[in-house]
């Protein structure tokens, strides 16, 4: 067994950690951590992939390495997205109570 | 001369990973915030140097040498600055002992 | 056994660990804590798969500024927080989902172990190409030139996300600056630390943007370094965030995207496709692209941690 396949057993593993905390948790922002873990596996079966595909001189494929940093930008721009509505719906849930 | 660097580089990189395992150990068996911050800045600041200490002699240009040195001085200025932070909570915070 | 694949098996048990940790935390701030510490050891196995480029991003992202961005809510959100256990689904609802995700995980599993031998890889023809560019990153040729599509779309993507976060502020506040991210109790070394730091940090990233045309680096991972700097003076009390609706917060968040897309219009008169490069101006082209993105991106982190518009505009 090598190092990459190894680290690919790692990532199956933690897409179904992560899928499973986004499904069994009730607070929102732990399924969004839990979110994160998930799409983390997902990006390391891409690092996996690319490690395979070693050749011209290079360590791994470049192509799967530049998607996993577009990858990991976006998802950070989702997070951030989530996060902001999660923070909202409380201030809007808050007003509400205060109301009653 | 390069054999008594490597032992140099073997002997200081344990070393640190010794002081390590101090810190990592008093962290999990210290009782409060305060020593536990104490056992950790052990590992920072003379595990780290250590190893980084050893790992000198492996560096191939002297520019290496300085990133290194770098990194570790920049380590310093982070963890005690969070540790600073850290023991301003815990004291706000937690009851004296 | 060799020493290496020992090593990764440390490694992989390590991240398991962490990943359980995270999952099954009682409370939300060690379950942050602990995807953290996840993001960091993630970035060790980026290493060991040799995708350094990765690495700096998921240290950059996924371990630093992801991690200020939940800490952050979770703090709060604290008094919100229910006392944990208090509305866990049933046994045999946690015991279904978790037979389905190992079913999922299983099936991953297979993938990795029948992936076809030799494995596929584009790698030759990145390299075939790479003279023509004048970079000598191989990610960075794909990142700014085979696949600059990607790229373009993606500077979109973050200002989308941006107007979808300043969209969510209360209509009073809207133009007005996000909360003040200083901490609560103001703290003397940490505001030593806001004013030490960011010279050193902006240096650094400057240089990560620069190296990046030809060795481990490039836009994202300096721009979040720099975005990051911009965070710590914030949270040190050092600065506010800016009213939103100034000009030149605007100029500067979409400066990068724009200037992509009027070189890739150009390349329709200059070298016959969108987003073609003329001969020879390759390099330095991608270089004054990755400097424009350099700056909307770190102002655009920056901003998507600060938050939604929480104050009227100052007239």
């Amino acid at each position: 067994m090598t190092g990459a396949t190894l680290f690919g057993l790692c990532a199956a593993v933690l897409v179904g950690l992560g899928l499973y905390g986004a499904i069994v948790h009730h607070l929102i922002l732990r399924r969004i951590v839990a979110f994160n873990l998930l799409g983390a596996g997902a990006f390391l079966l891409f690092g996996v992939v690319a490690r395979r595909g070693t050749g011209a001189g290079m360590g791994g494929d470049p192509v799967p390495q530049a998607l996993v940093i577009t990858g990991i930008v976006v998802a950070f721009s989702a997070t951030a997205l989530a996060v902001a509505l999660l923070l909202r719906l409380h201030a809007v849930r808050a007003a509400e109570d205060a109301d009653r | 001369m390069s054999l008594l660097l490597d032992i140099f580089t073997v002997v200081a990189v344990s070393l640190g990973a010794v002081f390590f395992l101090a810190g990592a150990v008093g962290l999990l068996r210290f009782p409060d915030t305060l020593t536990r911050l104490h056992a950790l800045t052990k590992a920072d600041n003379v595990g780290l140097g250590l190893i980084v200490l050893g790992l000198l002699p492996q560096t191939e240009r002297p520019l290496a040498a300085v990133k290194l040195i770098v990194a570790w001085l920049l380590v310093q200025l982070a963890s005690g600055t969070v540790s600073q932070l850290i023991a301003r909570t815990a004291r706000r915070t937690e009851p004296p002992a | 056994m060799t020493f290496a694949l020992a090593f990764d098996c440390g490694l992989a048990v390590l991240i398991l660990a962490m990943a359980i940790w995270t999952i099954a935390a009682r409370t939300t701030f060690p379950a942050v804590v602990g995807f953290v510490a996840y993001g960091l050891l993630l970035t060790l196995v980026w290493m060991r798969l040799a995708a350094p480029d990765v690495a700096l991003t998921e240290a950059a992202i996924g371990g630093g500024l992801t991690g200020v961005l939940l800490l952050g809510a979770t703090s709060r959100l604290r008094a919100t927080e229910p006392p944990a256990v208090s509305e866990r689904p049933s046994v045999p609802f946690r015991l279904a989902v978790a037979g389905l995700c190992t079913l999922l995980s299983a099936a991953i599993a297979a993938v990795v172990l029948l992936l076809p031998d030799p494995a596929p890889t584009l790698a030759p023809e990145a390299a075939a190409k790479l003279s023509l560019t004048g970079v000598g990153n191989a990610v960075t040729a794909v990142l700014l030139a085979y696949r600059a599509l990607d790229t373009l779309l993606e500077s979109a993507v973050l200002l989308l996300a941006l107007v979808g976060v300043w969209s969510l502020a209360p209509d009073r506040f809207w133009g007005g600056a996000p909360r003040s991210l200083a901490l609560r109790h103001r703290d003397g070394s940490l505001s030593l630390l806001g004013q030490v730091l960011p010279p050193i940090g902006i240096v650094l990233g400057v240089y990560i943007v620069w190296v990046g045309a030809d060795a481990p680096g490039g836009k994202f991972q300096g721009a979040t370094i720099i975005g990051a700097m911009w965070v710590l003076t914030m949270m040190a009390g050092l600065q506010t965030p800016p009213e939103i609706s100034q000009a030149w917060v605007r100029v500067i968040l979409v400066a990068g995207a724009a200037f992509f897309l009027a070189v890739g219009i150009a390349g329709f008169w200059l070298a016959g496709a969108f987003l073609a490069y003329p001969t020879g101006f390759a390099k330095s082209l991608i270089v004054a692209i990755e400097v424009a993105l350099t700056l909307s991106v770190a102002a655009t982190l920056g901003l998507l941690v600060a938050g939604p518009p929480a104050r009227p505009v100052r007239t």
